[in-house]
């Protein structure tokens, strides 16, 4: 326990200010998602004020919303669709990119050479392109969105993993594990896996900026998630009308996207080492 | 480039390299194609089922299928639709119900208008901060620069777009809203119309460029010829003016190329935010209707040029690497 919390002090300390403050974001933001249904002080859906778009009061701490909604309450809810979704996309998109890298490093051969083919494919057509693309073909619900946009991420995942396991793959004691006889899926795990989760862990968070950015974009042009649900995307696109008064009812849920993903980018950049640093 | 001052056979070194990516470029090109129309043309369900709706009779179906040539293999369907778009002619619209190569042709001056003129204001400005940055290197205002460019890229563009509004629209009521873009309009209408695009669009792209371009520049820095040049004596100005200049420029190009490729997915958002009549707010249009003729070629546009922007890079790279260009 207090081992814990003495390693969990030596990281904050090794942090640099804009890393900290990037950690507060992200932490603020994934309590406020857990705790969003809890703490609301509203129904999601009810419509609680007289007024529409009415500004920032002690009933109603964001205002209201275009059908005179609590924005606050909406917003909690929308952080938690916008939230879970990217995290459950970006680790559909890491689990899959990884374990299609870590099979083409260790089978190599024609294996690898199609799959990197494929992937180069992919990798070649804008993200926000083919997401639209997919969208157009297949829908929008909830799940749709998910397989969505993990597809469109697996690619770049596959790449850096790729790199990182073709790093590691050449290493000593990978080629004793393989004189050992381990089986592939043991080296894959046991081997390599460990060795590249640094660099991995950083891509999984990238990844889960760009879903947000992708997925809170899909819902502003109205191809992201449906009505009912709303996540911090709709809500933008759903009070959009109220820019003209500048409204908290649009400018919350934008700040908030942005919060989000610019906390989680800062705190990224601050845990990668100082010798790739761009 | 050096290009032109370098001799003959200087170039004629890097030539198959050249053209071995240009090759490369179009194989990719073909195999997106294949991707497109496999995801947009083939998997979702039947387009002869879907138009006639539940009620139609089998006998219905079987026969618009036939006439719209559904019930051939997909790969003669893939080959011709391929051809089509070659041809220059990808179909009809089907929502605008007149040839897509007209519905195209209104939209795409329009976007590269945008592009153009975001590339000309966010490329000097980048540049800008970029060698700034590189050049107080661990100082202050390359932290605070630093900061701001890591922020900015994952700001979306919508909230750029949405704040732009509010300041200069709703507060200020300098600029509109509104995009109105039409061939009558004068050049000073259509710039005060596409300000606020381009101001957005900026913003967005050019963030990723600052960064790249302080990284291009900063890696020269470290090299021991600029070490060199100090121990000379020679001035700062002019060792990053003469020295690392020539040396950056290359990545720098590169840089600019790959951060240009930014601009077709910001273009999506914010040419549908300020109701822009360009191609990318036309591939929105035609995803909410699910005009796939429409689609595929909007969707096989913004692939070219994205691969295009990628093969300017890649062979900039090339040429600005005097260890291949000597081989």
């Amino acid at each position: 326990m207090s081992a814990a919390t003495s390693r969990a002090r030596t990281f904050m300390r090794g942090l640099p200010v804009s890393g900290k403050i990037g950690l507060v974001l992200v932490l603020f933001w994934f309590v406020a998602a857990m705790a969003g249904p809890f703490v609301a002080p509203y129904s999601v859906s009810a419509f609680v004020d007289y007024d529409v778009f009415s500004p920032s009061s002690r009933e109603f701490w964001l205002g209201s919303d275009y059908l005179g909604r609590d924005v606050l309450s909406r917003l909690l809810w929308g952080a938690r669709y916008t939230i879970f979704l990217g995290l459950g996309a970006a680790l559909i998109a890491c689990t899959t990119g990884t374990a299609l890298a870590l099979t083409a490093a260790i089978r190599g051969g024609w294996v690898d050479e199609a799959l990197a083919r494929t992937m180069d494919t992919m990798i070649s057509i804008p993200s926000k392109i083919l997401a639209l693309v997919l969208v157009a073909a297949f829908g929008s619900s909830l799940t749709l969105l998910l397989i969505i946009a993990s597809i469109t991420y697996i690619p770049g995942n596959f790449r850096i993993s790729r790199a990182l396991a073709m790093n590691v793959v050449g290493l000593d004691f990978v080629s004793v594990a393989r004189a050992r006889g381990e089986s592939a899926r043991w080296i894959a795990l046991r081997e390599i896996l460990p060795n590249m989760i640094h660099p991995w862990l950083a891509d999984l968070g990238l990844r889960f900026v760009f879903i947000v950015l992708l997925l809170s974009g899909l819902s502003f042009l109205g191809l992201g998630v449906q009505p009912p649900h709303a996540d911090l995307g709709s809500l933008v696109r759903e009070n959009v009308s109220g820019l003209a008064f500048g409204a908290a009812a649009i400018i919350a849920p934008a700040i908030a996207i942005a919060t989000l993903t610019v906390g989680a980018n800062l705190l990224i950049d601050a845990l990668k080492p100082v010798d790739d640093k761009a | 480039m050096s290009a032109p001052a370098a001799p003959r056979s200087a170039i004629a070194g890097v030539m198959p390299m050249i053209l071995k990516r240009i090759g490369v470029a179009l194989l990719t090109l073909l195999l997106v194609s294949a991707v497109v129309f496999t995801i947009s043309g083939l998997l979702p369900g039947d387009a002869a089922q879907e138009t006639l709706g539940q009620s139609a009779t089998p006998e219905q179906v079987a026969a618009l299928r036939h006439e719209m040539g559904l019930d051939r293999p997909a790969a003669t369907r893939y080959v011709e639709w391929l051809s089509d778009i070659v041809q220059g002619d990808p179909g009809r619209s089907l929502v605008a119900n007149m040839p897509v190569k007209e519905v195209i042709a209104g939209r795409l001056p329009n976007s590269l208008m945008l592009a153009g003129i975001t590339a000309l204001v966010s490329v000097p400005l980048a540049l800008l901060i970029g060698i700034t940055a590189a050049i107080n290197r661990g100082g202050l205002l390359d932290r605070g620069l630093s900061l701001m460019t890591l922020s900015l890229v994952a700001v979306p563009e919508f909230l750029i777009a949405t704040l732009a509004v509010l300041v200069f629209s709703v507060t200020l009521l300098w600029l509109p809203s509104i995009a109105l873009v039409s061939s009558d309009a004068t050049w000073s209408q259509t710039l005060r119309s596409t300000a606020l695009p381009v101001l957005t669009l900026t913003i967005s792209v050019m963030a990723q460029m600052a960064r790249m371009t302080r990284a291009a520049v900063a890696d020269q820095l470290d090299r021991p010829y600029v070490e060199m040049a100090h121990l000379k004596g020679v001035p700062f100005r002019r060792i990053v003016l003469y020295h690392v200049m020539p040396n950056a420029i290359g990545p720098m190009i590169n840089a600019i190329a790959l951060s240009l490729s930014h601009l077709l997915g910001g273009a999506i958002i914010v040419e549908t935010i300020f109701n822009f009549p360009g191609l990318a707010s036309l591939m929105v249009n035609a995803v909410t209707s699910r005009d796939m003729p429409l689609l595929q070629a909007c969707a096989m546009i913004f692939c070219t040029a994205y691969l295009l922007l990628m093969l300017v890079a890649d062979v900039v790279a090339i040429l600005a690497n005097p260890r291949l260009r000597a081989q």
